[in-house]
Formats: C-alpha cells, structure tokens, sequence
C-alpha cells in the first residue's frame, strides 16, 4: 500500500500532544516505579489483557524492542491504543497506586515509549511473521480499515495467512485516523501504524467499498464470501445523527464525527478563522461531544459551550475528559433540548432555540430561549451501517442495527464465514475494544483452521 | 541533647562521625570545610610515596532508579607530594585543634614506616590508621590488602609501627580474608590500639556490553576495585560485630556503607566507638553530617541514653550463634486488610520464594500439604475486605506460615504486614538439643562424640 503524505499545514496540528514521548530517563524512572503485582489489576482491566506489568519491567531493564512484543503479543494496535486509551478508568484506574490514593503509573505514556520506536519505518521488525503455516495458506478479506480489521489482519498475516483490508476512504485506520483528539493521536502517527500493520503482510485496498454490487470503487459481498475464506466486518459506524428541527439543514451545522474528520484532514491552518473566536454549541453529553467541544475551546473559539439535556451524572463522557474541557474554558449547559435553529435572512446561523428540559429530559412547554452561536456540533449520536450486513447472507443485524455475533470471545456471525468486531457489534467504544475483537476473531478462525 | 563526644583509644572527638581516608579527605581545604559543617574527625587520605592514577576511576551500581547503591573504585593513594600533605595537616590541626586529624599509612620498609610515622606525627596528627586493606593496585606492589590477608605481616608491621609510634595506631583490615577474627587478632597481637573496618571488597563492578570491557573502563580494559557504600554495609556490620564480640578486643572504628544517623547508631551498637564515611560525601557532600548528629542525638534522647557511650555494644550480645537460637520462638504473618492495596507481591513471594502459605481469593485452596514441622493447611478463613484492596487482600494459612518475613520485607506498604509472635511451648536450641542426645550434628563434631 502506498501512504498519501497528509499535508503538513493540517489546522489539526495546532493542538499538541498532551502527553509527549516520553525521553528514554523519564521511561526508565516511570517503570521503575511500577511496583510489579502479582495477578496484577491493571491487565485484567485492559479489555486486551496485555502483561502490563511484564512490558513496563522490559523498560526499567532497557529491553525496549521485548517490551513492544510483550504488547503486540495481546495488542497489535498498542501504539494507537497507548495513546487513545481511556487509561484513567481502565488500567490506570485500576492501578494498586490509584486505591491507594497515589499517582498511577503512567501506563499509557509508558506503551507509547515502547511502541512508538517499534512501528516507524526503518525499525527492524520486532513481530516475525510465520513461514511455514502448518496448514494450508488462508485468504481473509476485512471490510472497513479500522482498528478492529486491522488486528484481525495483522495476526493473521503473522501466521502466515492473507489478507486483505478494504477500505472506502482513501486512508485506512478508522477512526484512529479520521477521529482522535489531535492532542491525543495526529492523523500522520495513526497511518504510520497503518504502514507498520501493513508491513506485516497485510494488503490494504482504500476507496473500495463493499456493498451490494461489483464495479469500478465496489466490490460485493457475494463476490467476497466467494474469494475468500473468511470475511471480517469492521465497518464502525455511520453518519451522523441529527436532530430533525427546523433550520437544522443548512450552514454552521455539522455532525461531529464529520466535522473532526474534515478538521483532522481537511482544514489547514488558513481555516483556523472558521473556529477562532466563534461561539460554538456543542449537542451532547457523550465523549464525542466533549472532544469536540475541547478541540474548539483549544482553536480560539470564543466560548464553548455544551447542551446537555440532562444532568453532569447522566453524561456517558468520561469525567476526567470533561475536567480537562472545563480548564480549557468548555461550559456545560445542563437540562436543555434544542428545538430550532435560528437563522438570519441570508441563512446564517445565529442561535440555537432550546426548551428547558424536566427530570424525565423532556422539553418544558413556555421555557424555550435561544443561545447565540455561529457554529453548532451534533455529537448525539451516529446511524449504523446496514448495507453490508445485507449484503452477506446470514449476518443479522439486532434491534439497535447492530451486527450480531455469538460472543466477544469467537466474534462470529450467523454465518460461520463472517467474523465482525469494533463499533458496529457494540455500537460504539473504544479502539481497544474494537482491537479486542479482531484479535479473538483472529484466534478463532485459526483455532478452526488448527482443528481445535 | 545527648553526649555525642567520644574518646577513641585516647583520641577525643566531638561526635564519633569521621570521613574515611578517601578523595572526600584528600586536601587541607577539603577537610577544613568537612569540619565547618560538623565532622568531628578525618582519617587522611591515604600518605605514602605519591603515585601516579588512571582514568576513569570509579563504577556505580543503581537499583530501581536509585544511584549509587554501590560504588567501586581502582584509584590509589595520595597523588599530592608528601610535604603538601603535612603542610595542609599542620594547617588545619593550628586551625580545629578540637577535631582528630588520623592520617592513614601506605609504605614499605621498616624504615619508611619509621620516616613517614614522624613526619606526621611532627605535623600534628592525632593518630595513625595503617591501610592494609586496599584491594587494587597498591596490593599488586606488596601493600595494602597484600598485608591485610596475612595474620603475621600484619602484625609484624604493626609492631614496627608501634615501636616509632607516640600517638595512638589503629589498623585499617581488608574484608577480602577468609576469617576477619583472625586478622583482628593479629592486629591486637602487634599492639595496635584500635581497629578499622572494613576497607573496600574486592570487585568488578559491572560490563560495559557494547565494548564487552569490565568497568570502570580505562581504554579497552579495566581492573579488579574496591567496592563500598550502601550495599557493603551488612557485611561491615558482621565484620565490626564478629570483632566486637572477642574478648579483649581494642576500639573499632566501623566503616562501611555509612550515610544516616541509623547506620551510625547500628555500627555503634554492634560494637564501633566511632564510624568512618566515604560513599555517602562523595554522593551528597560533607553536609550529610548534619543530619547525621542530630539523627543520632534524638535517637538517644528518645532511649533515654545520655551519651553515645551508653549505645556502644548494646547490641553484641544479641550476636549469637546459630545453634544457641531458640527453636521455639514462633512468628506468623499477619496481613491489616484496611491498609492493604492489594498488589499480592506477598503472594508471589511466599509462593516462588518461600513457604507457599498465602493465599488470594475467597476460592483459594492451599496445595497438597508439604508437611512443615506445623501441620496440615487449613481451610481459608472468612476472607477479610480491605478498604482499599477489596477482594484482593489476600489470607495466610497461618499453620503453614514459618514466619519467615518475606512478605514483609516485600510488601510496598509500612505497617500492612505484621509479624505476630505466636505462643510456642518451652524455649529449646539445636545446642541444647545435641548436648542432650536429641540431636546430632553432621559430620560428628559435637561435644562427646
């Protein structure tokens, strides 16, 4: 695969890593305060199980390539994942420090430090990819770029199997991609793991979508069961949701995965204007929401603000993501719906109609009053992706559109040949959930193929 | 405030803290300003003919981010022409005439002995220490820990040294021997007047594995050093106590690892009257003493000791042997559950490391019974919830613990494991129990056999 340089101008890289690298003495001074548990807490939190404790122990003694293998054994995506993770409420907030009312290790950081080295180009490899496969060599195709094909791909290619990712946009990663935080994961550092999965042996194929039929850009689902011996569904999820009020359609509003995409990869710093000093509303309560409400508040957005129709202890966002908006200067505007945007006569958006909501979150009659904005984020939600499902016979969708499979430990589908893991089985968490399923989806199908 | 004054074989010292003879001694100007921040004495850096040194000099050990654990050195004695040295002595003895000056002593000849022994003496030394303890370089030339390891050289010498001598001698004994007694002896033998110990262990202190050459490297090789600071100290503290505890035996003066008030108050405990320090001024300065005599003064305070006098050898006799140790005194581990954090390194310890009697979880059970003196392994109690640790806090089958401490000793928080004293029949050593045909030992050494 060839990698398109993303431009260097990228108004995403205004926003600086939060957490930097660290430099090999803070790593070793780190690790060194890692008290080394047994059975240890903060391995049975990472929804991938990776030997924490083992891989911070090969930083402490220098062995940095050991320690990156320690990680990929249980987590290919280990790079992104270090720095996408929500650490605070999964491994390092079951740190044995954290009960005790001191500083976590700062085991993200630390995964960052032995993994960022470990997937640049011109490293040499520390995951050796099986010659001899002990059976006959397998083709897999996966349907969506992101994290959990990508680890579905890459431990496969790792024993020597085939295969290949089809992606629809023209770069690969999902997510990672397309949707981090900037201060988390810059787009460029998220394709270098792309390259570095694809290194192992997998083929990754962008602008080809899967669908119902074949064509230049299309490739069917039919013609993909008949290709390949398995097929992976990692397609995440969909467009935007949006409100359904009036003067929802037109400019000033956007959805807010789309929105970030375009930021990340679109916007150069000469569109910095479209956010600096401007009054942003964010719609939401969700993690999604506050990314986006942060991502502004970090621009120069002149104030931002979110509307939540309920309450700070219904929000589904993380409260260390939302104590970290709040110092940035993102209000939260409780106990609100929007009811109609507002626009002046030449379409332009001026203010977000909204009703007080009750305890229930619904609108109050007569406590509708409008909040100035020029520009408004729907982060409320997004559509699931039906089409492919449809397209592979046997693979059923549930009451929420979601792709079913038998369990997170197999990931398979209704049919026996389709494996799906990521956002669309769960309908949104995080990448190392999504990274969770394509591995087991991986061990599964090989479990199979080995007569297991 | 306790006494902190002491009198070393008829030297007086302020307090019992003096730097070894090291670089931390090497020059007038050095010890003066050791004295202005408390040191009650220096032992000078080793006098003798000047010799030439190498570069690098000294290897490091850290542990877990922490420097300096160990220091190794292959540097030499004095490089500074002798008339330097006695000049700068004289000076500081006209300037601190209240602080011990000991210059330390490296020659050959019974008349080199006899020359270098005046000159000092004229130049106003409060003592003499003779260094038969170096263990590189100056052994290689017959000196040093050349000495050291020979009972008879070393108290031939010694008898040389005291028939020239006015002031009072100590010798300086090199660890690297097989029994450190004997060479005490033999420095009692040759009429010493104190005793110092222990001069550096022989060592290599580490690789260089890019250049696969030992360390500390000079070019593209290295050699055998001397080896000091914290992690020697409990080999010191058997050797000060090991000489402490033979009868007739003459002041000590404890060196080894030295750098707070309580490895102090341990060595003076053990038998030392004062206490020698290099490793810790290298590290952090001569201003470490500050702590040093206010740390020691509160401890004695605290015991309600007048003097540093009343703390010397408290401790020797709680240096036994083996066999004279009571069987039967019993300990268990106890885990306080409330302060636990649940990291079960004590869990892995006792498992890989010792006597597999703690267990975690509710549903633990303890392996097939491997039949320690105390019986069969019980059923786990009710499990106990920490505040912070939960279902984490592990349990001990307290019949199967031998009460060996390494959970403690393990265990990251202060306090979370105890050590709890167990009533255990009639007090019974081995001894006892050979004497009275209970027992026998290996090999049929014991009395009556």
């Amino acid at each position: 695969m060839t990698l398109e340089k993303l431009p260097e101008d990228r108004l995403e890289n205004e926003l600086a890593d939060k957490k930097p690298l660290y430099t090999e003495a803070e790593a070793k001074a780190e690790a060194d305060r890692c008290l080394y548990c047994s059975d240890a807490p903060c391995i049975k939190a990472c929804p991938t199980e990776i030997d924490i404790p083992t891989f911070i122990k090969k930083i402490a003694s220098g062995n940095v390539r050991g320690s990156a293998r320690t990680i990929f054994e249980q987590n290919l995506l280990g790079y992104s994942c270090a720095r996408v993770c929500p650490v605070e409420v999964l491994c390092q907030g079951d740190c044995v420090y954290t009960g005790w009312g001191r500083d976590p290790i700062q085991i993200g950081r630390l995964q960052r430090f032995a993994t960022e080295a470990a997937t640049r180009p011109g490293q040499a490899p520390v995951l050796v990819k099986k010659v001899d496969v002990g059976v006959a060599k397998k083709r897999v195709a996966c349907i969506g770029g992101g994290p959990a094909s990508l680890a579905f791909a890459g431990y496969l290619a790792l024993e020597g199997h085939e295969a290949v990712v089809f992606e629809k946009r023209a770069y690969a990663g999902g997510l990672n991609t397309t949707g981090i935080a900037p201060y988390k994961l810059h787009a460029d550092d998220a394709l270098h793991e792309v390259a570095w999965v694809a290194a192992l042996g997998v083929e990754v194929k962008t602008g080809i979508e899967v669908g119902a039929d074949d064509g230049p850009g299309r490739i069917s689902g039919k013609k993909l069961l008949e290709t390949y011996d398995a097929v992976f569904i990692g397609v995440g999820l969909g467009a935007d949701s949006k409100l359904g009020i009036p003067g929802e359609d037109g400019p000033g509003v956007y959805g807010a995965t789309e929105w970030i995409e375009k930021m990340k990869l679109e916007m150069t710093r000469a569109h910095r204007e479209e956010v600096a000093g401007k009054r942003v509303l964010v719609v939401g309560g969700g993690n999604t929401a506050i990314d986006v409400a942060r991502e502004c508040a970090l621009l120069g957005a002149a104030d931002v603000a979110m509307c939540y129709r309920r309450g700070v202890p219904e929000m589904s966002g993380y409260a260390h993501e939302m104590s970290g908006g709040r110092k940035e200067g993102v209000r939260l505007v409780g106990h609100v719906q929007p009811v109609a945007f507002v626009r002046d006569g030449g379409g332009k958006l001026t203010a977000l109609r909204v009703a007080r909501t009750d305890a229930s979150a619904r609108a109050i009659a007569g406590t509708e009053h409008e909040i100035p904005c020029d520009l408004v984020a729907l982060a409320i939600g997004q559509s699931k992706l039906s089409a492919v499902a449809a397209a592979l016979p046997g693979v059923e969708l549930d009451k929420r559109g979601c792709v079913v499979v038998a369990d997170v430990a197999t990931c398979v589908t209704g049919n026996a040949k389709v494996f799906a893991g990521g956002d669309c089985i769960n309908g949104g968490k995080e990448v190392v959930n999504a990274v969770a399923d394509g591995r087991n989806a991986a061990r599964a199908l090989l479990a199979r193929w080995a007569g297991k | 405030m306790a006494d902190l004054s002491i009198e070393f074989a008829g030297i007086k010292s302020p307090n019992p803290f003096w730097l070894a003879s090291a670089p931390p001694a090497n020059s007038g100007e050095q010890v003066m300003r050791a004295f202005d921040a408390g040191w009650g004495g220096a032992v000078w850096k080793t006098l003798g003919d000047p010799i030439m040194n190498v570069t690098s000099r000294f290897g490091g050990v850290d542990y877990d981010g922490r420097k300096l654990m160990g220091l190794n050195n292959i540097e030499l004695i004095t490089d500074r022409p002798l008339e330097t040295n006695l000049r700068e002595i004289r000076e500081v003895k006209r300037r601190y005439p209240k602080n011990v000056v000991i210059a330390s002593l490296m020659t050959e000849t019974k008349n080199d002995w006899k020359v270098l022994i005046r000159k000092c003496e004229d130049a106003g030394v409060d003592g003499l220490e003779l260094n038969f303890g170096c263990p590189h370089g100056m052994c290689e030339r017959g000196m040093g820990s050349s000495v050291g390891q020979e009972p008879k050289l070393l108290q031939e010498i010694t008898s040389w040294v005291k028939e020239f001598a006015k002031t009072p001698v100590l010798v300086k004994l090199t660890p690297n021997t097989g029994d450190i007694v004997e060479a005490g002896a033999a420095a009692v033998a040759g009429k010493a007047d104190g005793i110092a110990l222990i001069n550096t262990i022989k060592s290599i202190v580490g690789v260089d594995l890019d250049r696969l050459v030992p360390l500390p490297r000079v070019g593209n090789a290295s050699t055998n050093g001397g080896y000091c600071g914290p992690a020697v100290k409990p080999i010191a503290l058997h050797m000060v106590a090991a000489l402490a505890r033979e009868p007739g035996m003459i002041p000590i003066s404890g060196i080894g690892g030295i750098a707070t008030w309580r490895d102090a108050a341990e060595f003076i405990a053990l038998g030392a009257t004062s206490v020698q320090v290099c490793t810790a001024v290298m590290h952090y300065g001569y201003r470490i003493v500050r702590d040093m005599i206010d740390g020691l003064s509160e401890y004695l305070d605290a015991q309600g000791m007048k003097s540093v006098g009343e703390l010397r050898g408290r401790a020797v006799g709680g240096y036994q042997e083996w066999g004279d140790l009571d069987l039967s005194y019993k300990l268990v581990a106890s885990i306080d559950a409330k302060t636990c954090i649940g990291c079960q390194l004590c869990v892995t310890a006792c498992h890989d490391g010792a006597h597999q009697c703690i267990f975690t979880g509710p549903d633990d059970r303890p392996r097939p019974p491997h039949a320690h003196a105390h019986g069969p392994a019980k059923a786990p109690r009710p499990l106990p919830l920490g505040a912070v640790a939960g279902a984490r806090v592990p349990w001990i089958d307290e019949p199967e613990c031998v009460g060996c401490n390494l959970c403690q000793l393990v265990c990251p928080v202060p306090g979370c494991i105890s050590m709890v004293e167990v009533p255990n029949g009639e007090p019974e050593t081995w001894n006892e129990r050979v004497r009275q045909g209970r027992d026998k030992l290996p090999g049929g050494i014991h009395e009556g056999n």
